[in-house]
């Protein structure tokens, strides 16, 4: 059943049971206005629905209806007891109707033209009801009745008992007592599905729990002390735990009562996207994903108006008109795509489009008129650093200044909205291939994780959200402890080397004025708690570190709401009131958040806050389901697009599913092997090769694209499974990760053997080295340069490569991952310069951190260029290129330098 | 008294001719020796001595913030709101009062009875009241052997980054 009729059905009951009510009352008190009005209100809003949903017996019943309380309330006729008999035998008729409807789905049939001749003659004041065909002449119901579009259904909808035997309007006559009998109470299938509740009272009962959370809290406390002093588990213990459990639960139901799906906040959207699209001239297509993502209401309210302006953003800045897209290559229709998933306790919201992305140069041109910055501290920033200008206050790129957007609030607002409810904020974006917004924000206000430190003899709270580590550091550098970092000072600012990155510290006794504790630090150090403030660190110094707690969020007195420094305050399990910081107020108040360069090292030290990330990058994947319901998946950077193919669009030549797909034949290679014989649609992922004239593609049928996720991928290789290669462990479940280079194969025997142009293929093509210790990236590549025209040969390590070398191999080219265990790749690259027959070879650096600095330090150490992983069309341009810079035939060439040095 | 249930707030009573009119019931307290009343309706409740929350970067005059049944109760120094130096003993006690749906509580250092007081020995301030105190008073009652200030609750807690004395960030 879909959603409008079982919201119609529920409203439908809710109206019906309180007509019933009204009725009976109106009969008492014939004269009383208000409730006629409100009578004539409910079946109207009845009939209106019917008629929007297409109910047509429905709308017939509740259409007679309404003429009868049309013509009381205008005084054309008096109620009688006949006429509201009526009337409670239309209203069954309709509870009659719904109850079916709730159970089937469709309208049941049946004729009512009895009923409705019974109505007609009452509104025309005879009082006489049940003598049946009189009225074959209802003014009203005839229209209704010849109209074929409002035919009863036939055929169209699932075939339906006949109705149940109705209480008759001749029977109900008699009685008029008896269907309130079974009026409000009865219960439809719908009613107990759900309910209405105020949300005063979901508020109110969320303030109940917070406090019973907070008195929780308190007694295990209690406890834990009592068993401390007397070193005995008293009976309490047990009971207790089971108090905190349902306390818990309790607390989780009470949250699911205010969750709502974020769909409710996209509602206005499509259209605002519709109405853009027609104002700007341009074509543009909404797509949502996770519109059933729950969340807090609370949330819900706070994020609607930055997301709309998002959106609107998007659409006005972001996405090219139909022309300018086509001249760029892309498709005329540039697309938003609205995404929202569960990650944690959190909720991330992504506002993504593939329009032209930030002009970095306008927005730097910008930044100076604006005076923001200065051409020198320009200079020393990257891409992402300069937009990330655009959520400064009264920042707007757009030249002209629209109707729609570019009014001077733009993103800084969203910004301090988002920050306002514990949220972040981050944006990518790329030269013509469309920007992303990210929005991490908690899923629900009202309690929080926090971690309780001490400062100056104080306790304060810091939301969890926000805490990245907790280093401990020491205050002098004279022990001979060095494996704890030490606390450097830089003209008194204090500073911390973490894994060789600077993290800028402040000192919480310092910014809070409060009195320092001397002599506390016996050992000299100190604990610093690294938070992270939308994309910059910062290292909050404290002086002890507590445990973590659930806290119930409160607001300041509002003559302490211009103190920055607090989100709000508490109250401890002990009973003690604690004041809760607000990373993102310190951040501002010592100047960490949009100053550049802290921007600039907290990006480095967070790269680094996940240890794991330097030999394990997380990769995007893309997970979709083939033959089969468990996932299967692909690193999303091989793939180039994503099509939704209807059956039709299939054809076949010479035996092999093709489709028309940009003006040329794309072989389409069916994953399972066959082309699922029942499906209308089919999901097709797409991989491209070259570029241009040279351009091949080919589409992989599936049967479901599921998600993308980012993962740290760990796979386990399984040789015996043609197409695969091998399974990981990806969102939490088993997946078989496809091998690209097999379907390729698939498609076009040839793939693999294009000869180069202006080569004569076989053994002449370029050979290229690759290093790379990570098995699944080896995979990856192999075969990708083999599909490019390449001879590969691959190294497991650095020293692996070093021998071949030294055993006399020789390449065109090197391309070699950077982190790698033991000799990593600067240490390789600086090995192949120094002496040998390979010093003049390109060799290229796969990297995850493709920043200027690490693209300057291999520049040192001699890689001849930088290329991020993943990055395959990348990858293969650099490598045409150091070809062609190296001599056409740098193979040959080498090949003799060997022979001479040899 | 049954008449004044109806009645707003006194402490919302700006205007002196209140008190010309109409007996009021006041909750006295003491502050540096100087007996004052709040009117009984604005007040909440009477505290003894409580464990008080330092809020760092606040007014002077806020004290910190107490746990007051599960409410927090934002704490003000009646002391230092009046310009008065600090007491030698500390300043044990508190009056809550409302407002705005926030709790405030008034320290003073010493609560005693409360008193109902005939209009008849009610005037306004006189001119010569120095400002700091002729600012929270609302007038003052004559009693037989002492003067009684009636505070004016919501200019008290009237307190924001705008009110005198907000400590400058850096050390105390």
């Amino acid at each position: 059943m879909d959603d409008l009729l079982a919201d119609f059905l529920t409203e439908t009951n809710e109206s019906l049971a309180e007509l019933d009510t009204a009725l009976v009352k109106l009969e008492r008190t014939p004269d009383d206005a208000g409730t006629l009005a409100l009578i004539f209100r409910l079946v109207h809003t009845i009939k209106g629905t019917c008629g929007f949903l297409g109910l047509p017996r429905l709308e017939r019943v509740a259409h007679a209806a309404e003429n009868v309380l049309g013509r009381v309330r205008d005084g054309q006729l008096t109620v009688t007891p006949g006429i509201i008999t009526t009337v409670l035998a239309a209203l069954d008729r309709i509870k009659e109707i719904v109850d079916a409807l709730a159970a089937t789905a469709a309208e049941p049939t049946g004729d009512d033209a009895e009923l409705v001749a019974a109505l007609n003659a009452a509104a025309e004041g005879r009082q006489i009801a049940p003598t049946p065909p009189a009225a074959m002449r209802p003014v009203v119901a005839k229209p209704a009745f010849a109209d074929p579009v409002t035919a009863p259904p036939s055929g169209v909808q699932t075939p339906v008992p006949p109705p149940p035997t109705a209480t008759e309007p001749p029977a109900a006559m008699g009685q008029p007592a008896d269907p309130l009998a079974e009026g409000p109470s009865e219960g439809s299938p719908i009613g107990p599905q759900t309910i209405r509740v105020g949300v005063d009272v979901l508020e109110g009962l969320m303030t109940l729990v917070s406090e019973l959370v907070l008195t929780r809290n308190q007694l295990l406390q209690l406890a834990r002390v009592h068993e401390a002093q007397n070193n005995d588990a008293s009976g309490f213990t047990v009971p207790l735990q089971r108090l905190s459990h349902i306390t818990s639960d309790l607390q989780e139901g009470v949250m699911k009562t205010r969750m709502q799906p974020i769909g409710n906040a996209w509602q206005k959207l499509p259209r605002l996207v519709r109405d853009l699209a027609r104002d700007v001239g341009k074509k543009i297509e909404l797509v949502m994903r996770g519109a059933e993502t729950e969340l807090d209401r609370q949330v819900l309210e706070m994020i609607k108006d930055p997301l709309t302006h998002m959106v609107r953003n998007s659409g006005d800045h972001g996405l090219e008109k139909a022309e300018v897209r086509r001249a760029a290559g892309k498709p005329e229709t540039g697309r938003i795509m609205l995404t929202a998933y569960h990650e944690g306790g959190h909720i991330i919201i992504e506002v993504a489009d593939d329009g032209t992305g930030l002009h970095v140069d306008r927005i730097r041109a910008k930044v100076l008129v604006k005076g923001l910055a200065t051409e020198a501290e320009l200079t020393g920033m990257s891409d992402a650093e300069i937009q990330r200008f655009i959520f400064r206050p009264g920042f707007s790129t757009a030249a002209q200044v629209t109707a729609v957007s570019g009014r001077g609030v733009g993103m800084d607002v969203v910004k301090t909205n988002i920050e306002k409810i514990g949220g972040t904020i981050d944006l990518k974006s790329e030269p013509s291939r469309g920007s992303t917004f990210t929005i991490k924000i908690p899923l629900t206000l009202a309690i929080v994780s926090a971690l309780i430190v001490e400062a100056g003899g104080e306790r304060f709270a810091i939301p969890q959200i926000s805490v990245v580590e907790l280093v401990r550091a020491r205050l002098d550098a004279d022990t001979q402890n060095t494996t704890t970092p030490v606390v450097e000072h830089i003209h008194g600012t204090p500073v911390l080397r973490l894994r060789d990155r600077l993290l800028p510290l402040v000192n919480l006794t310092d910014l809070l004025a409060l009195r320092a504790t001397e002599g506390n630090h016996v050992e000299r150090s100190v604990h610093v708690v690294v938070v992270q403030v939308g994309t910059a660190s910062l290292g909050i110094i404290v002086d002890r570190v507590f445990d973590t707690e659930e806290i119930v969020v409160k607001p300041v007195a509002p003559i302490l709401r211009h103190i920055t420094m607090f989100s709000g305050n508490t109250i401890l399990g002990d009973g003690s009131v604690i004041m809760i910081l607000d990373p993102n107020g310190i951040a501002r108040a010592t100047g960490v958040a949009g100053i550049a360069g802290a921007d600039r090292r907290a990006d480095r030290s967070h790269d680094d806050a996940i240890p794991t990330a330097r030999s394990q990058p997380r990769t995007a994947m893309l997970l979709f389901r083939a033959g089969g319901a468990e996932p299967k998946a692909v690193p999303l950077s091989l793939v180039a697009r994503l099509e939704d193919l209807p059956r039709e669009k299939i054809e076949f030549s010479a035996g092999q599913p093709v489709t028309q797909y940009r003006g040329r034949l794309m072989p389409l290679v069916p994953l399972t092997g066959t082309i699922n014989p029942t499906a209308e649609r089919f999901a097709v992922l797409v991989f491209t090769d070259g570029d241009g004239r040279q351009e091949r593609c080919m589409g992989l049928l599936v049967d479901e694209i599921v998600d993308v996720v980012e993962d740290i991928l760990q796979i386990e290789l399984s040789g015996d499974r043609p197409g695969l290669l091998g399974s990981a462990v990806i969102a939490g479940r088993a997946t078989d990760v496809i091998d690209i280079g097999h379907w390729l194969t698939q498609a076009s025997q040839d793939w693999f053997r294009r000869p180069e142009p202006g080569t004569a293929g076989g053994d002449s093509r370029p050979q290229v080295l690759v290093v790379e210790d990570s098995d699944f990236f080896r995979q990856l590549l192999v075969p990708t340069l083999g599909a490019a025209g390449y001879r590969v040969t691959a190294a497991g390590s650095a020293t692996e490569a070093l021998r071949l070398r030294d055993a006399g191999a020789m390449f065109d080219a090197v391309i070699s991952d950077i982190e790698m265990p033991q000799i990593d790749g600067h240490a390789l690259v600086r090995q192949i310069r120094a002496s040998g027959p390979w010093m003049d070879l390109p060799v290229i650096a796969l990297t995850s951190h493709a920043s200027p600095e690490h693209i300057n330090a291999g520049r040192e150490a001699g890689f001849t260029d930088y290329v991020a992983k993943f990055e395959r069309e990348a990858l293969l341009a650099s490598l045409r290129q150091c070809l062609v810079a190296a001599g056409r035939s740098a193979a040959t060439t080498s090949r003799r330098r060997l022979e001479v040095a040899a | 008294m049954n008449t004044n249930l109806l009645e707003p707030p006194v402490s919302l009573r700006q205007d002196t001719d209140y008190h010309k009119n109409n007996e009021a019931t006041f909750v006295t307290l003491m502050v540096a020796d100087q007996l004052c009343g709040i009117p009984v309706l604005g007040v909440r409740d009477v505290l003894g001595e409580q464990t008080i929350t330092r809020i760092p970067l606040a007014s002077r005059e806020i004290a910190g913030s107490l746990n007051l049944r599960g409410r927090i109760v934002t704490a003000i120094d009646l002391r230092r709101r009046l310009g008065l130096p600090d007491a030698p003993l500390g300043t044990p006690m508190s009056v809550v009062a409302e407002q705005g749906g926030e709790l405030y509580a008034l320290l003073v250092d010493q609560v005693s009875e409360v008193m109902t007081l005939a209009p008849s020995s009610f005037e306004p301030n006189p001119p010569t009241l120095p400002p700091h105190w002729s600012e929270f008073s609302a007038g003052i009652y004559r009693l037989q052997d002492r003067l009684l200030v009636v505070l004016d609750v919501t200019r008290l807690l009237s307190l924001g980054p705008t009110s005198r004395g907000p400590v400058p960030h850096g050390r105390l």
